[in-house]
């Protein structure tokens, strides 16, 4: 029982997972851009959650409604500032570009935040659980997985059944082409970057309300994404969710053996997984 | 003749150091279908570019109803009414058959073309429409490169060797479908290495060689030796 325990707490964590990673996931597809900084913008979404829910004693999931859109417009303003000018034929600029982003993230935080660990504050959501065949389940850890769920089914929908999506895919797919259909990339790659970051927004909330964070947290945050998105098989959303599980499922059976061991086993799972197949278990399909 | 739709004036093209196309002058009217002519390499997909923005040039060498639009982006230019189908027809593989007409319809400019309109110029993409793009056979993705092109309602079409790599039954098909499609005002610049077939659909033709026009002229009354000149810059 214990096992299974470990297991189904791992699947709830994967859900987590699969919310740093969605972000990730969706920038890489529509422009083939690798954020280093992301796991840092999922950190300031945590801290403009506090922010939000301190000054205004909002509940940290209603902070969601003014977090998500200011990451969003956060986004947009970045890729049309900063991240549009890197992108080219050579992808070194823009892996240079967001380390110092990342950089520059933390240390901003903590100026304005100080290195001392926070943590939001949800109320009896934090405690609460249910049981479930025996088995003790948080309230908490469920709802994430049900929020990643109705995150990834989302963007699915919107990536195959509106205009947005469709001219993400197009501009994906050539990028002069797109244009000449009227879609001005540095638009499109704005938007895309506003809808990771409002994914963003919701990963930083869950995150700050399981556990405390300080401003250095953010690289933890970037490999576990990457290696859910990796896992799952590169711009496949659905992928990226089971990515995440097995990440979570290999750490909370690796703590259950050794408590030293979490994030090794995590580590270990992707990397013989990279091993097997190269392109992650489900490599983008064409839908 | 009426005021010319466009105009290249002393058109220069580059592709970083390299100049593709010199002092290129041009004119198209309302309703007018233009034929390009040249040898591989002489320019004429670097024209086709230059008018539709994807290269882009000084403002003033491309004026589109007196507008000098030469400095504009191509989604710009797009909006403006000029569509291009491009060379080696660059549908979009990942998406559907209905995905790509509707995404050439994205600028929103009103008139005739829509959905369905494209689909009763070109059945077989109907039954086709949910598959990928890249399932279909080279002449139906030529029927969905223009189609898409269509979709924008453009007063000027950019052609750029549509009938390349396709079988000549096909090609034969879809220059019998030209007419209706350039039909009521709408302007067209046809690229094409056939030089028969270029002749046979246009009122005047320009030929290119290595970045100049060489000759240009009523394509009902050119004669096949000044042509070949011009073409081949032979003697
Ligand atoms: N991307 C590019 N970079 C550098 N030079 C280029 C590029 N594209 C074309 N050129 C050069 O510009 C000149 C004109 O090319 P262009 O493609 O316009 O010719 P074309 O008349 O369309 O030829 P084709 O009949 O083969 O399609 C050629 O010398 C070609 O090598
Ligand atoms: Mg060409």
């Amino acid at each position: 029982m214990e096992w299974v325990n470990a297991v189904v707490q791992g699947s709830l964590l994967g859900g987590l997972y699969a919310l740093f990673a969605a972000g990730l996931s969706l920038i890489f597809g529509v422009m083939r851009l690798v954020n280093i900084a992301h796991g840092d913008l999922i950190v300031l979404g945590a801290y403009l959650g506090l922010t939000v829910t301190t000054l205004l004693g909002l509940h940290p999931l209603v902070a969601l409604i003014l977090v998500v859109p200011t990451m969003a417009l956060i986004g947009y303003v970045l890729q049309r500032g900063i991240l549009n000018q890197t992108l080219g034929k050579d992808i070194l600029p823009p892996l240079l570009v967001t380390f110092g982003l990342s950089v520059i993230i933390q240390n901003a935080l903590l100026e304005t935040y100080s290195a001392d660990p926070q943590k939001m504050n949800a109320g009896a959501l934090e405690t609460a659980s249910v049981s479930v065949g025996g088995l003790s389940l948080g309230l908490l850890p469920l709802l994430t997985f049900g929020i990643a769920i109705v995150v990834i089914a989302s963007l699915q929908w919107m990536f195959y059944r509106t205009a947005l999506g469709r001219a993400f895919r197009a501009t994906s797919d050539n990028q002069e082409i797109a244009q000449l259909m009227g879609l001005n990339r540095r638009h499109i790659f704005g938007l895309a970057m506003a809808l990771a970051l409002g994914v963003t927004a919701i990963a930083g909330i869950m995150l700050g309300i399981r556990t405390s964070f300080d401003p250095s947290i953010g690289g933890g945050r970037l490999i576990f994404g990457f290696e859910a998105v990796i896992i799952g098989g590169l711009g496949n959303l659905w992928g990226t969710l089971i990515g995440g599980v097995i990440l979570g499922v290999a750490q909370t059976i690796g703590a259950k053996i050794d408590p030293g061991w979490q994030l090794l086993a995590g580590h270990i799972a992707f990397l013989v997984i990279l091993a097997v197949r190269p392109n992650g278990l489900f490599p983008r399909i064409n839908e | 003749m009426p005021d010319p739709i466009l105009k290249l004036n002393s058109l220069n093209a580059f592709y970083g150091d390299f100049q593709a196309l010199y002092g290129v002058n041009l004119e198209v009217s309302q309703g007018e279908v233009l034929a390009i002519i040249g040898a591989n390499g002489a320019g004429k997909t670097t024209l086709m570019r230059s008018i539709s923005g994807l290269t882009q040039n000084r403002a003033d060498m491309v004026t589109y109803r007196g507008d000098a639009i030469g400095a504009l982006r191509a989604d710009q230019v797009a909006a403006q009414g000029i569509a291009l189908v491009p060379e080696g027809r660059q549908l979009f593989p990942s998406l559907s058959v209905e995905e790509n007409l509707m995404i050439g319809g994205q600028v929103g400019r009103k008139g005739p073309w829509s959905l369905d309109a494209v689909y009763r110029l070109f059945p077989i993409l109907k039954e086709r429409r949910n598959q990928q793009s890249t399932s279909l056979s080279g002449g139906q993705q030529q029927m969905v490169a223009i189609g898409r092109a269509l979709m924008a309602n453009p007063d000027l079409i950019l052609f750029d060797e549509i009938s390349l790599g396709l079988a000549p039954i096909i090609i034969k098909d879809i220059y019998a479908a030209l007419p209706g499609i350039i039909g009521e005002g709408m302007s067209a610049l046809i690229v094409e290495q056939d030089i028969t077939k270029a002749l046979s659909v246009s009122s005047r033709f320009y030929c290119l060689q290595e970045g100049r026009v060489s000759l240009e002229g009523a394509s009902a009354t050119a004669a096949r030796e000044d042509i070949s000149r011009a073409y081949f810059g032979v003697e």
